[in-house]
């Protein structure tokens, strides 16, 4: 196939290396034939002006085939990278899940008790495959969004009941961090049509950033949806330690953490928000940070509705 | 009697850790460590239940299926896919080939993978 990288990188046509030689080509051709009929009107021999551009014109078509090459190398040692990530984290999953299975034999008492003091020690051992086998979830999925793998289902259903089951279930982490939660919903949602689970990830990440990253004390989060001319808005609030301004416009990007917490001891992999915002924009909708640092941040996202 | 499982998985941690906990439970485990020799133990055995892992030495799980699927002493066994494979092509061939359930290791205990061969055995 003449346009094949298309579909190995999953690229519209006019995005492709061959497709824009292709054309370039062509306009090199036509402007060699206008520029000989055009000398030929007006210089004695036109000969020369024409041999001159067709010179040209091959030296200009070796540089693009060259630079196209460097976009190919480019494109191939991203693909590369993507299909790594992805072997490795399938890879990876062998072993996590062989841990957590002992794990959940040993700690379920089955195989002798275990003593008091080992307790908080097991607990420790459950965390951390927990957060291993989230780790692996999220590469897994940011290969797939970057190879172009990533698709989202389409269904129908309520935003409002989606969060407010998800908000109890992190009530516990709220109260372990002295956070509240007020939600505040405007009545007769419209019902989203998008991937149901994908959006309970954005949630979820938004909403464990948002107590993560609260102040020492008392704070408030505070979540709205309201209904706008055919779509969702959906708003999270936090009075958390906010983010820096120059942080500000490279929090989407992958595996960046803002230089207030990238130090600290509040675990993260800088993968939630760049996978957030790509499964908001993937559903048509788009996302907005706005933050200060020391007093808290919003995010706010939008929807389509059915 | 004891009702047995087939459980065709390469890693003998995990052998180990579901051939415990389902022992407890009152099966009869017989584990076969990669594909062929999970194919022949199925006809030989005739178990209740077969667990299938899809990445495995010598057969592949989605050619182990469909073997079990062509030969008449096999083809009415109940499958379970207990796999790390998270891939929507994968799980569409399988339940083509008429498995029970689609497991990720991953994301389930060993509780819920006892009550899922508790459920598809009580039918």
């Amino acid at each position: 196939m003449l346009f094949k990288e298309c579909k190995k990188y999953h690229l519209p046509l006019y995005w492709c290396p061959s497709f824009i030689f292709f054309i370039l080509g062509l306009i090199i051709i036509f402007s060699i034939l206008a520029s000989y009929f055009i000398a030929n009107k007006i210089i004695s021999n036109p000969l020369i002006v024409a041999l001159i551009c067709i010179f040209l014109a091959c030296f200009l078509l070796i540089l693009s085939y060259f630079v196209t090459k460097t976009f190919e190398a480019l494109a191939e040692s991203n693909r590369i990278k993507s299909e790594f990530i992805s072997i490795a984290s399938h890879q990876l999953r062998t072993p996590i899940s062989n841990l957590k299975f002992t794990l959940e034999i040993l700690m379920s008492g089955k195989k002798g008790k275990i003593e008091p003091e080992q307790v908080e020690y097991f607990r420790i051992l459950k965390e951390n495959t927990i957060r291993l086998k989230e780790l692996t979830a999220d590469l897994l999925l940011v290969s797939k969004i970057e190879s172009g793998e990533f698709k989202l289902q389409k269904e129908k259903f309520d935003i409002r009941e989606l969060t407010e089951n998800l908000v109890r279930n992190f009530i516990p982490f709220a109260k372990a961090h002295n956070v509240e939660i007020k939600c505040y919903f405007e009545e007769n949602l419209p019902k989203i049509f998008g991937d149901k689970e994908k959006i309970k990830q954005v949630i979820e990440t938004l909403l464990d950033n948002a107590i993560k990253y609260s102040k020492k004390g008392k704070s408030l989060v505070e979540i709205k949806i309201c209904k706008k001319p055919k779509e969702i808005y959906f708003e999270i609030k936090d009075e958390g330690i906010g983010i820096p301004q120059k942080d500000q416009k490279h929090v989407f990007e992958k595996f960046f953490r803002a230089s207030n917490v990238s130090k600290g001891d509040i675990a993260g992999t800088g993968l939630g928000l760049f996978i957030a915002k790509s499964i908001v924009e993937r559903s048509g909708g788009k996302i907005n940070l706005k933050s200060e640092e020391g007093k808290g941040t919003t995010i706010s996202f939008t929807l389509p509705v059915s | 009697m004891a009702k047995k499982i087939l459980f065709i998985e390469d890693e003998s941690a995990l052998q180990k850790t579901f051939g415990d906990f389902l022992g407890k439970e009152g099966f009869e485990l017989i584990s076969a460590l990669d594909g062929e020799t999970g194919l022949k133990l199925a006809e030989k055995e005739a178990p209740d239940l077969i667990l299938l892992d899809l990445i495995l030495p010598k057969m592949e799980g989605v050619e182990v299926l469909k073997k079990l699927r062509e030969n008449p002493k096999t083809k009415d066994i109940p499958v379970i896919v207990l796999t790390n494979v998270e891939d929507f092509e994968k799980l569409e061939k399988t339940l083509e080939l008429g498995i029970k359930a689609y497991l990720v290791k991953t994301d389930f205990t060993l509780e819920e993978v006892l009550q899922k061969i508790k459920g598809e055995l009580k039918e």
